[in-house]
């Protein structure tokens, strides 16, 4: 009744590859588990997997009865990047219930968790949707006692430091946004409580992408991105909250100002960002600006930019596409540069209660159990709890994304499909040096609505 | 007698709108009566609206350089859509009606420019992106002719490649209405200006166009309120390069600004309506038709 096979891992998700490919090894339940017996083939199917991941113990087994989960649906929203169909159809399999993924951009999210807070049960929040949807009751904390991986997860987000040093807390850093007094407060806590307003589960170093072989040097500085060299062969990102970040990085580190706080700024502060904007776009200097992950390939990949700020994951969809694309390593150098970190979250909506409470609990838990860790590892973004994360990956996959060592065989995506030769070493180097080196985290400023009418004023100029 | 016959003519009449009236009515009118209301009442910063009366977000609105920035953008596109999509709509309609003597045949090419609209718009606006890049096919063809040494960067992400994209994508508007009125053109009338000695260009300005004034206008109002109330083309087409009016409310939107978007978006209905207005006094449609 249990099989070991290799099974397809479909993308729905297009703007995380280009091409779907065949999945790595995983398990599945066989057709004939029946109700009564569906436990046991789940609890083998899991221990079957295990074995074949080369690793020990998994955790998170479903501890409520099949018959009575096997009509739940949990539907988990958010962004596609984060919100990834294979990763769903895993955790449906080996939860026995259903999970189904749907993907928004990032508004049209927190409006429908806030309008239609009921067609939500698992909404998926970066650290300011989350701090918006407490204010608004939406959510119910999340009992942090509940969690078996906790005390696992790394202190970056349950303490706001890491590596002995404090995490940035420009901008909202996950950990700010973290906790709540109680299941029901609707306002964040300072410091560490029991109850969780939402709790990581991928996150990233974002910098600028370049073509190595057309830039004049290597780039590890932000100011690059608006050196006049790259006069109408530039793109900055066109998400208000975060494109005005990576564009204060740029100004800093050329010296023309020095702000309290990127991640909130003053409305001076943001008319002198939006002002020197405008005189770059004047000048010609950007060819674009891009809003999706796609399109920032695209104007790669079409010889349309030769420098833009970037994610982690498109420039390595640019190299797969035989153009050379390299990441920059904008390692912190004294107050200035740095990368801008995001992370997004797995919240419960309020009106979750009983058993499809329980069946939210157990996807949760089952997140944290490492195939979605091992998975979004693989696509270059990393995993709060690293350590399970660990044991679905093979020594040489770990070398290579957290490690920052070359690697020893070719590197393959999630899916399979091979996306860097061996001998690769990751741009930007291991996982600690690049996520001590986060400087500000995405955000959303208290003078939101102010920056978004100067952003306006920058697009329309 | 006399009476009843005329309240059978009002119910019939009632009983003919009551489907319509049905549908706009819970999907329009109610829709944006609560935008209207939202937009006088105060936003707490987070999502939440909070029931004040108050000027505030009209007040912001018009003082705002950027209210008028975005109109400006805004109806620039507007403008040159309307002007080459009714060039190419006209022309088009006027081939099919009056160049393709087969009646059945010009049905079927008139079918046949339906086709590109088969596939989404966005998909008929994407295409435009390897034709026009830098690297894109006409760039390489100047360049390989020798015709231009630097590729022509004015071709995409800019207002010419968002033009070239509405164009496309709403001409059919124009030739579907401009095609009907032109069909029902009594071409004996042609006949007797050309036996009068009418040159083809006056049977043009002196019959053809007065006549599908009705098939203009109401191609108009398409186009116009389609483009005002756009924004997805000119943030893909120009790059975002620019921005459009709906654009900067749907910002609005994503940090849960609803009343100051709602006033935005009040204001839109308001001058598009205004539009179809000046559109209707200038052709009287119902005349036209009847």
């Amino acid at each position: 009744m249990v099989c070991l096979s290799t099974h397809e891992a479909h993308s729905e998700t297009g703007d995380i590859r280009m091409s779907k490919g065949k999945g790595h090894t995983g398990h599945k339940n066989g057709s004939g588990g029946g109700k009564i017996s569906r436990r046991q083939v789940l609890k083998g199917a899991a221990a079957v997997a295990g074995v074949a991941a080369g690793s020990g113990a998994i955790t998170g087994f479903p501890t409520i009865w099949a018959q009575e989960i096997k009509d739940i649906e949990l539907r988990h929203v958010g962004v596609s990047y984060s919100v990834v169909k294979a990763i769903g159809d895993q955790a449906s399999a080996d939860l026995g219930f259903k999970v189904t993924m749907q993907n928004l951009d990032t508004s049209a999210a927190i409006n429908r968790f806030i309008t239609q807070p009921n067609t939500v049960d698992i909404p998926d929040l970066e650290g300011w949707q989350a701090k918006l949807a407490t204010r608004r009751g939406v959510l119910q904390g999340i009992e942090v006692a509940k969690i078996k991986e906790f005390d696992n997860f790394l202190p970056i987000f349950t303490k706001g430091e890491f590596e002995g040093s404090v995490v940035s807390r420009q901008g909202i850093s996950p950990y700010e946004a973290m906790y709540v007094e109680s299941k029901d407060a609707t306002e964040i806590h300072e410091g560490v409580t029991e109850w969780a307003t939402n709790l990581p589960q991928v996150y990233n170093a974002d910098s600028i992408g370049y073509r190595p072989d057309l830039v004049v040097r290597p780039v590890t500085q932000w100011k690059e991105l608006i050196d006049p060299a790259y006069k109408g062969k530039a793109a900055i990102l066109d998400v208000p909250a975060i494109g005005i970040m990576d564009a204060a990085l740029c100004f800093e580190s050329a010296d023309l100002i020095k702000y309290g706080n990127k991640g909130n700024m003053t409305k001076e502060e943001i008319d002198f960002t939006i002002n020197k904007l405008i005189e770059l776009k004047r000048d010609g200097h950007f060819r674009a600006t891009w809003t999706t992950f796609d399109q920032s390939v695209q104007l790669m990949a079409a010889g349309e930019v030769v420098i833009q700020s970037m994610w982690s994951p498109a420039v390595a969809a640019v190299r797969v596409k035989e153009i050379p694309c390299t990441y920059a390593a904008v390692n912190k150098q004294g107050d200035k540069e740095g990368y801008r970190g995001w992370c997004n979250g797995l919240g419960l909506m309020r009106h979750l209660e009983g058993k499809k409470l329980e069946a939210a609990y157990e996807y949760i838990n089952w997140y944290y159990t490492g195939w979605q860790g091992a998975f979004v590892s693989r696509y270059g973004y990393y995993s709060p709890v690293p350590s399970t994360a660990q044991k679905f990956m093979t020594p040489a996959e770990w070398d290579f994304w957290y490690l920052g060592k070359p690697s020893p065989e070719v590197v393959n995506d999630p899916y399979g499909v091979p996306m860097e030769p061996a001998g690769t070493v990751r741009d930007g180097g291991s996982f600690i040096e690049r996520v001590t080196n986060i400087s500000c985290w995405n955000t959303l400023m208290d003078e939101a609505a102010y920056m978004n009418k100067r952003w306006n004023d920058f697009k329309v100029a | 007698m006399a009476l009843s016959a005329r309240m059978k003519r009002n119910v019939t009449g009632w009983a003919l709108i009551l489907p319509l009236v049905l549908i706009l009515i819970p999907f329009f009118v109610l829709p944006i009566i609560g935008v209207a209301v939202t937009s006088f009442l105060e936003s707490d910063g987070f999502g939440g609206i909070i029931p004040n009366f108050t000027w505030d977000n009209y007040l912001t609105l018009f003082s705002s350089d950027l209210t008028f920035n975005l109109y400006w953008s805004t109806v620039k596109f507007t403008f040159f859509t309307w002007v080459f999509s009714l060039f190419f709509g006209f022309w088009v309609a006027y081939f099919l009606v009056f160049h393709v003597r087969n009646q059945l045949f010009a049905l079927g090419l008139f079918l046949l420019c339906t086709v590109p609209f088969w596939t989404s718009n966005i998909i008929r606006m994407i295409s435009w992106i390897p034709l026009l890049g830098k690297e894109g096919l006409i760039n390489s063809a100047l360049l390989a002719a020798g015709i231009i040494d630097q590729p022509l960067e004015v071709l995409l992400f800019s207002s010419l490649a968002v033009v070239i994209a509405y164009v496309h994508q709403l001409t059919i508007f124009m030739i579907v209405p401009i095609f009907n009125s032109m069909a029902r053109i009594d071409k004996r009338l042609v006949e007797a200006a050309v036996d009068a000695g009418a040159s083809k260009f006056d049977v043009v300005r002196l019959i053809v166009l007065p006549m599908c004034k009705s098939g203009i206008a109401l191609g108009s109002i398409f186009v116009v309120s389609i483009v005002m109330g756009d924004f997805f083309v000119v943030k893909v087409m120009s790059g975002g390069g620019t921005a459009s009016v709906v654009g900067a409310f749907y910002e609005d939107i994503g940090v849960l600004q609803y009343p100051s978007a709602a006033a935005s978006a009040i204001l839109l209905t308001v001058i598009v309506f205004l539009m179809v207005v000046a559109i209707l006094r200038t052709v009287d449609v119902r005349k036209e038709l009847s």
